[in-house]
């Protein structure tokens, strides 16, 4: 690992006015640290933001959820609020990594690093989430850009995610076997009006499946899923999992959420 | 006194262990240590042009960089292959030459090219990505089947041909095959898998200017063998210098049996600077550079008759060694699976034919069960479609051809001294309700679900093995065990072994022995191993020989202890000899009251005379102290055996395989201690399972390891295991008094095919190891097609 500059902020305004072309911020440091450890990356400076009380905790108003940035994993499963409105998040979170990096990785990272096979996207996405950063708000729909990419501009922070509760929903994921990161994750959420199914993993970026929301929409049933071809095209294909059997567990996983729902 | 042995006795070790107080190699710190980090091949086959050292020499804190020109100027040999095999032609078998640094070509990703030696690891680290070496990248041979129509990656040997070896009899298995109602076929591949040890290897050299010694501390688990070979082979000093210290060990499964290029470097380059030099492997390093296990691939055929009698076997194999022949690489693929084919059948005829070849991976060592598992995973494979394709139940045809009598001489190699394979398969077949399994098919079908079982009936060949038969065949060692039982004067005893712990529970079974034998307590006997200045010559840990071989030596050790106990205990109380009794700690004369603990002989032994009111002469011709050692070389292999059932449950949909029952019975001889051998049987079984359904060690076609991580490379978990039920039957062994077995790898031989044949059973088709999900999905998804298309 390469020297770098360690500072740690005490609020918003002070970690935004470190932050440089050559700097990073640190919350749980799941990702961050194990890429400048195998020298995959390296900073002059590095911006912890965990000690900004202001970036944690939870909030529920009557038809959102709100998450602050660095809220870890573990608060999330283990929320009451989060259990009651949106069950599904909660356990979404109770199944990211293993017990170690709950404990330490945090939403505001999670999605800030937009992993193609992270958990937390498909959620943002499935769940209508609007991304408070420090200076705006943006859709998840267009906060999440690329492999590994997002809206996020240099210096830019996460300070919050709100999630819209939905009438039913669920993640249910088909995790990689060495990794357990997802090799797919679908994410189904159902509103008044019309369904949404994210999903995660099965290609280089999390993504909305307009069709299987479409007919989901339509009728919430796993037969309404069977009548749908999802194509393969466009989906990862790695030693662990190729893009027609990808496909397939897309269109299964979907009904498995379906059926949790 | 209650016996320990045969006790659930907890492990003296494991309070150490889990307060984290382990003292192993990455926790000792020398006084003005350096760090070194290795400079390691990115190509898996390359010319090395230039090594260019300039820029990095010039790093900060660059102490030295040494490449393998400093290695052969200062004479230093290369690493050796240990056992010699013949091929079936009479010609010996070729081995490449492997220094420890490479000179002008590498053979796989991670081969060792040069060591950056500096006042820190970051210093290392960072001079290290300076050395500029110039490759000139060939083109690499890395599929085992195609390795004898490659390009040859070393000069001098065709085909990439180490070995085309032969073990049985042609023309005898051939009027078998004639004589046969039925031929069954199997081609099998048993996947590359990487040993994965929790602790990753480690060195430190030191060397004294003043003794002019030098010593090592390494994650080994034979330090002894390891000192000889670097003595020896590597000339980087002579024995009596060369002290070679494995201390706490964190696992080896084989991996740590052999000096890697690394502990030669490390040894040699403390002595050349003239400071203490460490290196810690990082868990990639581990991935390249540990040696791999298995990747075998095999055609076999099994000549039955129509009433289900086996009448001979054909098997021909074609072994991956890697890019060198590794220590005990050569032996792996032939006497160690060889003889195993048979398994605990009764097979009149049968051959194996192995070719061993050279690729540009990772060599191939022996890792957990080194040879018995690919023997076992393709006899237990073959018996389970031989009775499919008889039509006859799976039990009822292994039992049909199990051997019966013993002492029994297999028509390979081994005479089996003890067994009784009826009476495993009954308790299994009792433990795994196999009566019951018909009616969770059934449910599990109802939920759309497939459910299959699998059996392995297994044998294995532990406690390797009588010195004069190994050699024969061509062990450059001999294969007995040493120990040393010394009595303190206090009365307490230090027993030095000759094996060596890496998790295996020595310590405690070892004192449990002594313990009983000598009547001590067992907190008053400590075990002693992994240091060559500490004990006798001994042989160390692997092949499930430590009790078989090692205890015996201990037990034969104390025998003479409480010998020239009894002598002076006689002359003590003026007693004949011959009237002395020794039970329980104490030497009791015959029919009178008189008698001595084994504490006050202990202390007269060191005490020849009068103190006071203690008088304790000697008995005459006998030297004061009480200190006995024993070599012991056994008189034959020892042969657990037993039984694993396996039931799987797998989601057609998306393929994936949940072990929902797993039931073993295994012969192990006398056990010492139940709650250990439940351990060794848990993880052999996890390994087993882990082969069977998640570990492969995947090179792409330029050679380039992409399972070289935790991210990539999958382990089983403990969330991949239902509740193990286990359970014992017991024939001693006849060939060491302790009646011992073995039962370090039985886990690991007999879980892969029990786990294989219930996949294949739940979904009606061959599939290969490990079974992923994606491969069990396209299975299903096939079977499916053809089902339609045939209705």
């Amino acid at each position: 690992m390469k020297n770098f500059n360690y500072h740690s902020a005490k609020d918003g305004k002070e970690a935004t006015k470190l932050a440089s072309s050559n700097s990073a911020y640190l919350a749980g440091g799941m990702t961050t640290i194990p890429s400048m450890k195998l020298g995959l990356a390296s900073y002059k400076d590095i911006i912890d933001i965990k000690g900004i009380k202001k970036l944690s905790g939870i909030k529920v108003s009557g038809k959102s959820i709100t998450i602050g940035a660095t809220t870890k994993h573990s608060d999330v499963a283990n929320s009451k609020d989060v259990k009651k409105a949106i069950p599904s998040l909660a356990q979404l979170a109770e199944g990211i990594g293993d017990p170690a990096v709950r404990n330490r990785g945090t939403i505001g990272g999670s999605i800030a690093n937009n992993d193609p096979a992270a958990d937390y996207p498909s959620a943002c996405i499935a769940l209508d989430a609007v991304i408070h950063t420090s200076s705006r708000k943006i859709d998840a729909e267009k906060f999440f850009t690329g492999m590994f990419e997002t809206a996020l501009k240099k210096g830019e922070l996460i300070e919050a995610v709100e999630f819209k509760i939905p009438e039913k929903s669920s993640y249910q994921k088909h995790p990689n076997p060495a990794s357990r990161y997802a090799i797919v994750g679908v994410y189904v959420a159902k509103n008044k009006n019309e369904v949404n199914v994210a999903v995660t993993g099965a290609k280089s970026c999390v993504y909305n499946d307009e069709k299987l929301s479409k007919a989901l929409s339509k009728d919430f049933s796993t037969s309404a899923v069977n009548a749908i071809n999802v194509s393969s095209s466009g989906m990862n294909s790695d030693i662990h999992a190729s893009a027609e059997y990808r496909a397939s567990l897309v269109a299964t996983y979907a009904k498995k959420a379906v059926d949790a729902c | 006194m209650a016996s320990l042995v045969g006790s659930r006795v907890e492990r003296k070790e494991d309070k150490k262990f889990l307060t984290g107080k382990g003292r192993y190699t990455a926790d000792i710190t020398l006084a003005h240590q350096t760090h070194a980090v290795f400079v390691r091949s990115p190509h898996a086959r390359a010319q090395i042009k230039k090594v260019d050292i300039t820029k990095a020499s010039k790093s900060p804190g660059v102490v030295a960089i040494l490449t393998g020109k400093d290695l052969a100027d200062d004479k230093i040999g290369g690493l050796i292959a240990g056992w010699k095999i013949v091929s079936e032609d009479g010609s010996d078998m070729k081995v490449p030459a492997h220094p420890a640094l490479a000179t002008d070509i590498v053979n796989y990703v991670g081969d060792h090219v040069a060591v950056v030696i500096a006042e820190t690891l970051e210093d290392a680290k960072n001079a290290a990505e300076l050395v500029n070496v110039d490759y000139k990248i060939l083109k690499a041979v890395v599929e085992t089947e195609k390795a004898m129509d490659s390009d040859a990656i070393h000069k001098d040997i065709p085909k990439n041909l180490c070995y085309d070896w032969l073990l049985g009899d042609r023309s005898k298995t051939k009027a078998a095959f004639d004589s046969a109602d039925k031929i069954v076929k199997i081609d099998l591949r048993n996947n590359r898998l990487i040993p994965n040890a929790m602790e990753p290897r480690a060195s430190i050299g030191d060397y004294n200017p003043s003794t002019e010694e030098i010593t090592l501390y390494t994650a080994n688990q034979n330090p002894h063998l390891t000192r000889l070979v670097i003595s020896a082979f590597n000339a980087v000093a002579p024995e009596h210098k060369f002290r070679v210290v494995a201390p706490d060990v964190g696992g080896g499964f084989g991996s740590k049996i052999y000096p890697y290029s690394e502990d030669v470097v490390i040894a040699w380059a403390a002595k050349k600077i003239q400071r203490p030099v460490k290196w810690v492997a990082e868990r990639t390093e581990s991935f390249l550079s540990d040696c791999h296990g298995r990747d075998h691939v095999t055609h076999a055929e099994l000549a039955v008759k129509s009433d289900g009698t086996v009448v001979g076997l054909k098997v021909d194999t074609i072994a991956n060694l890697g890019g060198y022949a590794s220590l005990f690489a050569t032996v792996t693929p032939t006497y160690l699976y060889g003889p195993l084919v048979l398994g605990l059948y009764n097979i009149p005829a049968a051959y194996c034919n192995v070719k061993a070849v050279y690729t540009n991976t990772a060599p191939v060592d022996a890792y957990r069960g080194a040879g018995r598992p690919e023997a076992t995973y393709m006899i237990e494979r073959l018996m389970s479609k031989a009775a499919m394709e008889l039509g006859m139940d799976q039990v009822d045809f292994r039992r049909k051809n199990f051997i019966k009598q013993f002492p029994h001489q297999q028509a390979l190699v081994h005479n089996i001294d003890s067994g009784d394979y009826d009476a495993h398969l009954d308790k299994a077949l009792e433990i795994a309700d196999y009566k019951g399994f018909a009616k969770r098919k059934s449910d599990s079908e109802s939920k759309g679900k497939l459910r299959g079982i699998g059996f392995s009936t297994y044998i294995e060949a532990c406690g390797i093995a009588p010195s004069a038969a190994v050699m024969s065949l061509g062990a450059g060692v001999g294969l007995w065990e040493s120990a040393e039982v010394r009595f303190n004067p206090t009365g307490n005893v230090t027993v030095f072994t000759g094996a060596h712990s890496h998790g295996q529970g020595h310590d405690t079974v070892f004192a449990q022995i002594v313990g009983d034998k000598l009547g001590v307590a067992l907190e008053n006997v400590e075990v002693v191993h992994g240091d060559t200045d500490k004990g006798p010559f001994g042989m160390g840990t692997y092949g499930s020989r430590s009790l078989a071989v090692g205890g015996t030596a201990i037990d034969k050790a104390c025998d003479k202890i409480i010998a020239k106990g009894k002598r002076v205990a006689a002359k003590m109380l003026e007693a004949s000899e011959s009237d002395v009794d020794f039970k329980d700690g104490e030497f009791i004369v015959a029919k009178s009251n008189k008698k001595k603990t084994i504490g006050e002989i202990a202390f007269a032994c060191y005490l020849p005379g009068q103190y006071g009111e203690i008088k304790s002469p000697l008995p005459e011709g006998d030297e004061p102290g009480l200190k006995e050692t024993a070599f012991y070389d056994p008189i034959n292999f020892s042969f657990p055996a037993g039984t694993h059932i396996c039931e799987v449950e797998i989601d057609p949909e998306t393929g994936e395989t949940k072990l929902d029952k797993y039931s073993a019975v295994d012969d192990f001889g006398t056990i010492m201690n139940p709650m250990i051998v439940e351990g060794q049987v848990h993880g052999g079984v996890a390994q087993g399972v882990g082969q069977a359904l998640y570990e492969n060690a995947h090179y792409d076609e330029t050679g380039q390891l992409v399972t070289a991580s935790y991210m990539d490379y999958t382990m089983p978990r403990a969330d991949n295991f239902p509740e193990l039920k286990i359970d014992y039957t017991c024939t001693p062994a006849t060939s060491n008094p302790l009646g011992a077995k073995g039962c370090g790898e039985a886990g690991a031989i007999a879980a892969p095919p029990a786990v294989m044949n219930a996949v294949v059973d739940a979904i009606g088709t061959d599939i290969s190891m490990p079974a992923t999900a994606e491969k069990v999905w396209n299975a299903c998804k096939n079977l499916k097609k053809t089902n339609s298309k045939a209705a």
